[in-house]
């Protein structure tokens, strides 16, 4: 029982770990952008929930009406402004620009907020528990996280899958140029893109700031968990996202209970495992040749 | 008066010039050839009146307007189209999509979805597979079915014949003519000449960049048309 519990808290983790990762693939989808300060940004977004908690007392998880749409805003001007010129010049710019607005993103939330760490308190949910029976119990917000994240993924494939702006993604995803002769604005398009994946950052980020303590440089991690989850689920596939997530999160509980210094180290050997012997990942969608 | 007038366009690729002031019209309700050689700018001027490469000189008006200098994706809303060379079909998207995608700026006209079934039932029978899954020839119904559903005024087709059997090739000419017949106008690039002059109302022939003839078809002659091919 305990055994199975390990896992359970595994597969909900998963789902944190699985929004992380969800913006990430969504841009590097649609614009063959790596962006290595995506772990920054949930942290700002848990910051700017600290800030909005503190100004009206909203519990944290109402902050993010209004965080959420704060960081979207952020993300379609920093690709209008930045990110766009760097487009179509191979992936070393884009790497290089992001890992600057990381050192940016850090060093202003050290000015700002000190090296102290932080905590949302959401009001008793975080520590409130479901008993399923034969002394397991999951916890209420784990159990939340998890279905926000299913809930998110799903969302987010019916807009790809089934709606213009969605066709718009994937059109430009293939081919740019092309997209445009059809009458898409790329730009707009990739603005879009990058709103959508810092919206579903800051929900990463709050839910992150309520489960665990964070601070100024909490960032970095939480970009490699969420790589480690891209790639083991496979580039491309948002299911296989979650299910990479879902993975990485059961490596890390089934480790740290093996040992408490394991957790991190199980993670990265099942990743490395995956690299190894499925290096497109788990799920990856097989990709045409055009012709 | 002319849909489409094009006044002493010059483009160029990085360094290298592909065409010195080119001017061409192309009435309502007309299907224009441009032919010539591979290399002589044919391309390159589709291209450019799409938006897709910018102009480095010239004006170009669209129904009176001038649209000199704007980006395709304005263009298209305008009803400026191109069908581009090599058919560029979307690989993640199914057939019905690609068309859908065509449909993107939602400018209103005679154009539906059942309407480029009607005259491509393949493209219905075919329509939830991935649009890169036809043949060669069934991809370019699907490229000109895609660029159909954006309404266009002006419908620029570059190559549709590029490797395709004759039979094929005939057939796409019998829908472009019968487009045509719709109202709306097209500017067809073609190398392979006799297909295109059996449906165009007007001909321009492009030799190193810059127009070497044009005119009606019916009113000139084989060597004419030759000589100005290949500049013998």
């Amino acid at each position: 029982m305990a055994w199975l519990d390990t896992v359970v808290q595994g597969v909900l983790l998963g789902g944190l770990y699985a929004l992380f990762a969800t913006g990430l693939s969504l841009i590097f989808g649609v614009m063959r952008l790596v962006n290595l300060a995506h772990g920054d940004f949930s942290i700002l977004a848990a910051f700017l929930a600290v800030v909005a908690v503190g100004a009206s007392g909203l519990n944290p998880l109402l902050s993010l009406v209004v965080v959420a749409p704060l960081m979207a805003v952020l993300g379609y001007g920093l690709q209008w402004l930045v990110l766009d010129r760097l487009l179509g010049r191979g992936v070393l710019p884009a790497v290089l620009v992001t890992f600057g607005f990381s050192v940016i993103i850090q060093n202003g939330l050290l000015e700002t907020f000190s090296a102290d760490s932080r905590r949302l308190n959401p009001g008793g949910i975080e520590t409130a528990s479901l008993p399923l029976g034969g002394g397991l119990a999951v916890g209420w917000f784990p159990l939340l996280t998890f279905v926000v994240a299913v809930a998110l993924l799903g969302g987010l494939q019916l807009l790809i899958g089934r709606t213009a702006i969605g066709r718009a993604f994937r059109a430009t995803s293939d081919d740019g140029g092309t997209a445009a002769l059809m009458g898409i604005d790329t730009r707009r398009v990739h603005g879009l893109a990058m709103a959508l994946s810092l919206a579903i950052v800051a929900v990463a980020g709050i839910f992150l700031g309520i489960r665990t303590t964070f601070t100024f440089s909490s960032g970095p991690d939480r970009l490699l968990f969420a790589f480690e989850a891209v790639i083991i689920g496979g580039l491309g596939s948002l299911w296989g996202t979650l299910v990479g997530g879902v993975i990485l999160g059961v490596a890390q509980t089934v480790g740290a209970k093996l040992s408490p210094g394991w957790g991190v180290l199980a993670g990265h050997l099942v990743f490395l495992a995956v690299l190894l012997l499925r290096p497109a990942g788990l799920f990856a969608p097989s990709r045409r040749v055009d012709t | 008066m002319s849909l489409l007038a094009v006044r002493d366009l010059s483009a160029r690729y990085g360094d290298f010039q592909a065409l010195f002031g080119v001017s061409l019209e192309a009435a309502e309700g007309e299907l224009v050839a441009v032919i010539g050689a591979n290399g002589a700018g044919k391309s390159t001027l589709l291209r450019a009146l799409a938006g897709a490469i910018p102009s480095s000189r010239g004006a170009v008006e669209l129904g009176g307007r001038s649209v000199s200098g704007l980006p395709a994706e304005t263009l298209v809303g305008l009803g400026m189209v191109l069908v581009p060379e090599g058919r560029k079909i979307f690989p993640s998207l199914t057939v019905e999509e690609n068309l859908q995608v065509g449909a993107y700026r939602g400018r209103p006209g005679p154009w539906t979805l059942e309407r480029v079934h009607a005259l491509f039932p393949v493209l219905r029978e075919r329509r939830a597979e991935p649009g890169t899954n036809l043949s060669g020839g069934e991809q370019q119904m699907l490229a000109i079915g895609r660029g159909l559903m954006a309404n266009p005024r002006l419908l620029l087709v570059d190559e549709i014949s590029l490797g395709l059997a004759p039979l094929v090739i005939r057939r796409l000419y019998e829908v472009l003519d019968a487009i045509r017949a719709e109202g709306t106008t097209l500017v067809v690039v073609e190398q392979d000449v006799s297909q295109v002059l059996a449906v165009a109302q007007r001909v321009y022939c492009l030799r190193k960049g810059a127009v070497s003839l044009e005119g009606v078809p019916a009113q000139l002659g084989r060597a004419q048309i030759a000589a100005a091919y290949f500049g013998t």
